[in-house]
């Protein structure tokens, strides 16, 4: 479950004020809004890149504010993939449990069981430069996946994709919120990836975030579809 | 598709800009000729068989590597806190920075000499002797390499995205590690590149080092010493084997950073 309590931040001109935002264990909240209203500023606070002046960030129940980013056992994947330029495909998503001194074969064993679940298999001696857009979030999905977090913030992941990579990588976030059992935090832009992977919407405008409806979005007579 | 160079048709404007690099760079090239015509290479041969040139090619080395090293051990940390920290008085810090780029090189090395006889030079001096020394060459080198060397790596760190550092950071990392593990592999090229304009840079370094650490045979004479030791007695031969020889040197660095650059 993701909680955040009256969160207030404040940087130069832009402010956020009293944001509150409620995801249930295993749901899949889409926060939309308007660009530089916040949403990724929100994301680094929830996972602890940015300190708020003010409230608290909960995760199953448990306040986390305080805690170092790599202590809050949350995933985070940003807008670009932010892959590590120097570390080849296997490298990075070893990461997690290389910091965290696990023997060598247990890291091994995640990589090749995340590489196959993301179909990076092929590309694990690959480096950053050598990927597709598509591989490159598929890359930087196991790359935070790999130390089993309970939650997953994702900042726009599939914006700088094809529609093709688009809607398979969408279909991929489904399965893996499935069988993961995740909690998950997807910021967009895109009205058809919050139809089909939303449980709850939320909109943020002007500093502040509001709960909105589900067919509030169902724009064009979208139908929603049902994530496979 | 065409190229740039042939979308755009060679007007006089850019016709011009050729004329004006061409000339620059037949100039360059007309100075490393005659330089090199100037000498035979039997003369290059009976300098290089010069114990004293020989001793001052490799306290040259020795010296610019040591220098370099230190360089880049000073820059990457200074470097890396400019590019990614605002704090007040940064403008400040960065004009101190590039103090011994802009000083005169003789009053670099009449600053290190005084600042060695101050009572904190001394009490330095009483664990390392600097003055008329060795350390006192690498000293004088790694001063103005320092800089150059903050000036390019800042580039480098400017260039590469602060967001895998954050994102090492999320999946358990300190700041450091993040640095250690994600930014400093992928500023390699950077620090080679770093580090060869300090070596190169220090290679040719004369004024301070006459100035602080002396011109004695044997002792303290680096390259660009042997130059003007040999100057002033009026062997020209030798002068200009040593200045063919540090051109080939000066050469062998701007390959190695045009290959450090390209690398992606």
């Amino acid at each position: 479950m993701i909680a955040i309590e009256d969160l207030h931040w404040s940087g130069g001109d832009f402010r956020l004020e009293g944001v509150c935002l409620h995801v249930p264990a295993g749901g899949y909240g889409v926060l939309m809004g308007p660009t530089g209203c916040g949403k990724t500023t929100l994301l680094e606070l929830m996972c602890g890149l940015r300190q708020p002046d003010r409230g608290k960030v909960r995760i199953h129940g448990a306040d986390v504010t305080g805690k170092p980013p790599g202590e809050r056992g949350m995933g985070y994947v940003p807008q670009d993939s932010a892959l590590f330029p120097a570390m080849p495909v296997a490298r990075q998503l070893g990461f997690a449990l290389e910091i965290r001194r696990r023997p060598p074969a247990q890291i091994r064993e995640r990589v090749q069981s995340l590489a196959g679940q993301l179909g990076l298999t092929p590309l694990l001696l690959r480096m950053p430069r050598d990927l597709s857009g598509g591989e490159r979030q598929r890359v930087a999905l196991g790359r935070a996946l790999a130390a089993d977090p309970s939650v997953l913030l994702l900042d726009e992941p599939l914006s700088a994709l094809d529609e093709k990579t688009r809607d398979e990588l969408t279909l991929l976030l489904g399965r893996l919120r499935r069988e993961r059992a995740l909690t998950v935090l997807h910021v967009t832009h895109s009205r058809r990836e919050a139809l089909r992977l939303a449980d709850c919407l939320f909109r943020m405008e002007g500093g502040r975030v509001s709960a909105a409806p589900l067919d509030g979005i169902d724009e064009g007579g979208t139908r929603r579809e049902e994530i496979p | 598709m065409s190229s740039p160079a042939t979308r755009h048709p060679f007007t006089p404007f850019w016709a011009t800009l050729a004329v004006i690099a061409v000339a620059y760079i037949l100039f360059l090239v007309a100075l490393l000729a005659t330089t090199a015509a100037y000498s035979s290479p039997g003369q290059i041969a009976a300098a290089m068989r010069s114990a004293e040139i020989r001793h001052a090619l490799q306290l040259s080395l020795a010296t610019c590597t040591a220098a370099a090293i230190l360089s880049l051990l000073l820059a990457v940390p200074i470097a890396y806190l400019l590019s990614r920290r605002e704090f007040p008085g940064k403008a400040l810090v960065e004009a101190l920075l590039d103090i011994p780029i802009v000083l005169p090189p003789m009053v670099v090395g009449l600053c290190l000499l005084i600042f060695f006889q101050s009572p904190l030079g001394r009490a330095i001096e009483t664990v390392v002797p600097f003055t008329y020394t060795v350390y006192g060459i690498v000293l004088a080198q790694t001063l103005i390499g320092t800089s150059l060397a903050v000036r390019s790596m800042r580039g480098t760190f400017e260039h590469l995205s602060a967001r895998p550092e954050e994102v090492a950071m999320t999946l358990g990392c300190t700041r450091a590690q993040a640095v250690w593990r994600v930014t400093l592999p992928a500023a390699r090229s950077g620090m080679f590149a770093a580090a060869s304009l300090a070596w190169a840079r220090s290679l040719g370094e004369f004024g301070p080092i006459l100035v602080f650490a002396g011109a004695t045979r044997m002792r303290t004479e680096v390259l660009p010493t042997t130059i003007w030791l040999e100057l002033g007695v009026g062997n020209l031969a030798a002068a200009i084997s040593v200045s063919l020889l540090l051109m080939a040197l000066a050469v062998l660095v701007l390959v190695a950073l045009r290959c450090a650059g390209e690398r992606p």
